[in-house]
């Protein structure tokens, strides 16, 4: 045999190949963080109910919840992601119009679920103190719209962006990550609402 | 069935959907009984949990093509092995396959690494203690007249395998493991997809060290 013996052959010495990529694991803590935050409020709820086990309606009264125009405000919120994702689509294409036209319906959208919202705290008829269930409505249903909060920041600066003239098909980074937030925001209302509200 | 739906903001919309229709299917049954929601909760989840593990062991093997690097009268061998490189069953395959011809011999130990310590990137650890093994085994391969260089190597086999082919391009690749039941790189089926996934010739030696011990 030929003698090679202690030459290196090169990259890689420090192998990062299979390593899990800072970008991938910031994103999971991230989503790992988000869970446990969301699940705390979550098991604090599911608390509430299980300890109330012969209620016949839920939430117990006084407690009314505006099922119906809460559900409004989910479709507006669901259909804020058909318009992102038609805004993306668009500048995949080089429709510069439908990005710019699908992140302002998207942006207004956002707006009216978080401006009802308001609405509903102000008329809904108990507040924060009003015991363990009036604490955990308003905690979560706040988490959340403090995620479409940041959402909306997101979106705006996405927005101001795409006026600018600063996408383009091959470079949309800048629309694709709020995107994905908005979806999961989204996502989060759904389990919210269905929890809350109708189950 | 929806991929990855931190990847793009398409696969998050598509997961936005599946998330409408699962609460609408639980709302819509929890409506009509109590226990009828239960149940389709359970039901939805088992199958979106079978969906998504069918979908993983699905994905194909990419196949990589090895380049050949050698001259005409030579031949290289990588050895992919971690701690039964010193073991009598390899080196005697070794001397075996060196016969008559000119050899050049890389021995890669993988860096093995816990999970949690490989998502953190702590693998300074893992990979003194691969050189450690790799330096044991390069001398006791010397004390045996059998010339090689060595590498540490990725914590992943295989993709130590692909990275080595890619700078000393192997005629052939000899992967060394424990014995069935005590291999957890067999237990991974690594000898399999390594077969599926590199056009070179590959050949399995099961070293049992407890055996070879005197």
């Amino acid at each position: 045999m030929s003698a090679h013996a202690d030459t290196h052959h090169g990259p890689p010495i420090a192998n990062k190949s299979s390593r899990m990529d800072a970008t991938v694991l910031g994103m999971f803590l991230f989503i790992a963080s988000e869970a446990m935050l969301f699940g705390a409020f979550f098991t604090a709820y599911f608390f509430v109910r299980v300890v109330n086990p012969d209620a016949q309606e839920w939430p117990l009264p006084p407690f009314h919840l505006p099922v119906f125009v809460a559900g409004v405000n989910t479709i507006v919120l669901v259909t804020s992601s058909f318009t992102m994702h038609w805004a993306l689509q668009s500048i995949k294409r080089g429709n510069r119009t439908g990005l710019k036209a699908g992140l302002v319906l998207t942006l207004l959208m956002g707006l009216a679920f978080l401006l009802t919202q308001m609405l509903e705290y102000a008329r809904i008829g108990f507040n924060p103190s009003d015991g363990a269930f009036g604490t955990i409505f308003f905690g979560l249903t706040g988490l959340h719209g403090a995620h479409v909060f940041i959402g909306l920041c997101l979106l705006s600066v996405a927005t101001i962006r795409a006026f600018r003239g600063h996408f383009t098909p091959e470079h949309h980074h800048g629309v694709e990550i709020p995107g994905i937030y908005w979806h999961f925001v989204d996502v989060m209302w759904i389990v919210v609402y269905a929890t809350i509200y109708l189950l | 069935m929806a991929r990855n739906p931190f990847r793009s903001e398409a696969e998050a919309y598509r997961f936005l959907l599946l998330t409408v229709g699962y609460f609408a299917l639980i709302v819509a049954a929890a409506a009509i009984a109590t226990w009828l929601g239960v149940v389709v909760f359970v039901a939805l989840t088992a199958a979106a949990a079978w969906l998504w593990l069918r979908s993983r062991s699905d994905e194909p093997v990419q196949r990589t093509e090895v380049s050949r690097l050698s001259g005409e009268d030579e031949r290289r061998i990588l050895v992919i092995a971690n701690e039964t490189v010193g073991g009598d069953e390899l080196l005697a395959i070794l001397r075996r396959k060196a016969e008559g011809v000119q050899t050049h011999l890389l021995v890669v130990c993988p860096a093995l690494n816990s999970q949690l310590r490989t998502w953190a990137s702590d693998e300074d650890g893992a990979r003194a203690a691969a050189q450690e093994r790799l330096d044991a085994s390069l001398a006791q391969l010397r004390r045996d007249d059998i010339e090689a260089e060595g590498e540490v190597g990725d914590g992943d086999p295989l993709q130590a395998m692909e990275d080595a082919l890619r700078t000393f391009g192997a005629d052939e690749i000899v992967i060394s493991t424990h014995p069935e039941g005590r291999s957890n790189w067999l237990e991974r089926n690594v000898v399999g997809v390594a077969r599926e996934r590199f056009t070179v010739p590959i050949t399995h030696v099961v070293v049992d060290l407890e055996a070879n011990a005197p």
